[in-house]
């Protein structure tokens, strides 16, 4: 199992899915194991009912049916599929609502669904899901991206209410690939995955959608962040140590 | 892709899979390894694989595969040298010309060593006549690219009309230019690989240049993120003595590579403004954070929004 972690850890971002249904194969007594730890790209289905989409996951998943949030519903249908409580089902719907909103701000397009289910010990699970195709044949209103997407799944579990606190612990995996191509310059391809964790108390009173909330948009930012401050830079630097670019400055100073 | 296929029908749990099939899915993982990592690969791969046999099968047909798309170089036994893995300097499956020493290596792929060396035999390499030009060429190379890659390798291989042996007649030449950096403790790796075809016309007394550049690099510390980037191009010059050849394709080879690198860093600074923005903004397109405390106004704010949309 450690040894296929390593696998996943140094394949190609791009190939990821091709080398996750290799190792199941490979090794189907870790199947579940593998599924759990390996985040795949998010796949979407049409609510046939509301005429809307939604993400697919492993947390909206019954058998071989996903629940829309939307409809509340199973598709492909399913008779006894599971089901949230009527009260996290208010909150799963307005939390879907906001998030639509929040979605639309930051990312001006794609698309999200939020799930949520109880839990063993009193608490309950949230899952955020975002889905944006930034390409210029999808909703990249720039228009500089040949191909470009973003993949992020936030799962929040929420502690049961103590003295007006609760514990949220958030899981969050952001997968992006870029790539720009031009005459000049040629193809330009970044992809990757990074995942962190976050711990937070708060109190309850201002509601949970706002705690939750306020979590996955701290931990989006920072994600963006160190996705272009620190990896995105980390790829740089290996470039100009391959090729220093004070080379360009030798070179173009006796044309001058 | 067909091996996509192959490893969907695997995945039902119930079905064994074939020896072949696992030797092609280990294949897979080991061709394509990043830069400099194929060593880390192999040994996960074994683990996994769990048979020796089926991984020694796997590991000999894709180690020459990488070492020649990776174009690594490899030092001679003697010191006095690197040569690099390549199908331009490929004997067999096990010997590798080195054109400036005149040496023939003897390479162990999965070990990633040179073993042995010999003298090269006069029909493998070039005439005199041709030697003149690659030589030429090769000297001004190796200045260019120990001014420009603190790490750099290079090789001038004739890949065409070897055995011309005075004007009249077409040939062409091949420059590779290879560049790695390995930093595993800091989870960095990374590789430079210019391949540029020098037709030299007779006829027309021109030269014709093509080049392929690759860029790769792997950061992977706490995350997986790799950059992938290749550009073509094409240039001419005119035929004249091997000497001034070899300046005029060197300079040709300088400026496209130097623009090539700015071009690079234009991309990079293209991104947090620009490219990035189209997949998540920084800030909301209010430019103030979210205001989760307050979304039954929100929600109100969308609804008027939803009118004034409906309206237009």
């Amino acid at each position: 199992m450690e040894a296929a972690m390593g696998l996943m850890r140094r394949i190609h971002p791009k190939h990821s899915e091709t080398a996750l249904s290799a190792l199941l194969s490979l090794l189907p007594h870790h199947s579940s194991d593998l599924l759990s730890q390996v985040d795949q790209p998010l796949q979407v289905l049409c609510d046939v009912d509301i005429g809307k989409e939604f993400i697919l996951c492993e947390y909206n998943r019954d058998a071989d049916s996903y629940r829309s949030p939307w409809s509340n519903k199973y598709h492909p249908p399913l008779e006894d599929g599971q089901l949230p409580s009527v009260e996290l089902r208010k909150l799963e719907l307005e939390a879907n609502d906001v998030f639509t909103i929040y979605r639309d701000q930051y990312y001006e397009g794609g698309i999200s669904s939020v799930y949520m289910w109880e839990d063993e010990n009193e608490g309950f699970v949230a899952c955020f899901l975002i889905k944006k195709d930034g390409s210029k044949a999808g909703q990249g209103r720039r228009g500089y991206l040949e191909e470009g997407s973003w993949d992020a799944i936030h799962v929040i579990e929420v502690g049961p209410e103590d003295e007006g606190i609760a514990h949220y612990c958030l899981t969050s995996t952001v997968m992006l690939s870029l790539t720009t191509r031009d005459e000049s310059s040629g193809t330009f391809s970044l992809s990757g995955s990074i995942r962190r964790q976050m711990n937070m108390d708060f109190a309850v009173a201002e509601g949970h959608l706002c705690n939750m909330g306020r979590m996955i948009e701290e931990m989006e930012s920072k994600l963006r962040n160190s996705l272009d401050q620190v990896y995105f830079g980390k790829t740089r630097e290996m470039v100009c140590m391959l090729r220093p670019p004070s080379e360009v400055l030798q070179v173009r100073l006796p044309d001058s | 892709m067909a091996e996509d296929e192959e490893y969907e029908e695997g995945s039902e749990p119930e079905e064994e899979l074939s020896d072949k099939q696992k030797i092609e899915i280990a294949k897979w993982f080991l061709t394509n390894s990043p830069p400099g990592e194929i060593q880390y690969v192999a040994k996960d791969v074994r683990s996994v694989l769990t048979d020796e046999h089926l991984y020694n099968m796997a590991v000999s047909e894709a180690f020459p595969i990488y070492n020649k798309t990776h174009i690594i170089s490899l030092e001679l036994p003697d010191k006095s040298g690197d040569v690099l893995i390549t199908t331009y300097g490929e004997l067999n499956e096990t010997e590798y010309l080195d054109p400036r020493t005149a040496q023939v290596a003897t390479v162990d792929h999965v070990k990633q060593v040179c073993t042995e060396v010999r003298p090269a035999m006069d029909e493998e390499l070039p005439s005199p006549y041709i030697e003149e030009f690659r030589c030429a060429l090769d000297a001004e190379i190796i200045k260019y690219v120990a001014e420009a890659y603190p790490k750099g390798i290079c090789s001038v291989y004739c890949i065409n009309g070897k055995d011309v042996e005075g004007p009249g007649s077409d040939f062409e030449l091949a420059v590779l230019i290879s560049a790695a950096r390995h930093s595993p403790q800091n989870f960095c790796n990374g590789s430079w690989r210019s391949i540029w075809n020098v037709e030299f016309k007779d006829d027309m007394q021109m030269i014709e240049l093509r080049c392929t550049m690759q860029v790769g690099a792997h950061y992977f510390e706490e995350g997986n993120v790799q950059l992938d980037a290749n550009h073509e191009c094409k240039d001419s010059t005119i035929f004249q003595s091997p000497d001034d050849c070899a300046i005029s394709i060197t300079n040709i080879i300088r400026h496209h590579e130097t623009e090539y690198l700015a071009s690079l860093e234009g991309s990079y600074l293209n991104l947090p403004d620009t490219t990035f923005k189209d997949l998540r903004r920084k800030l909301p397109v209010t430019r103030t954070l979210f205001p989760w405390h307050n979304t039954l106004q929100i929600s109100l704010n969308r609804d008027i929004t939803k009118e004034i949309g409906t309206g237009k």
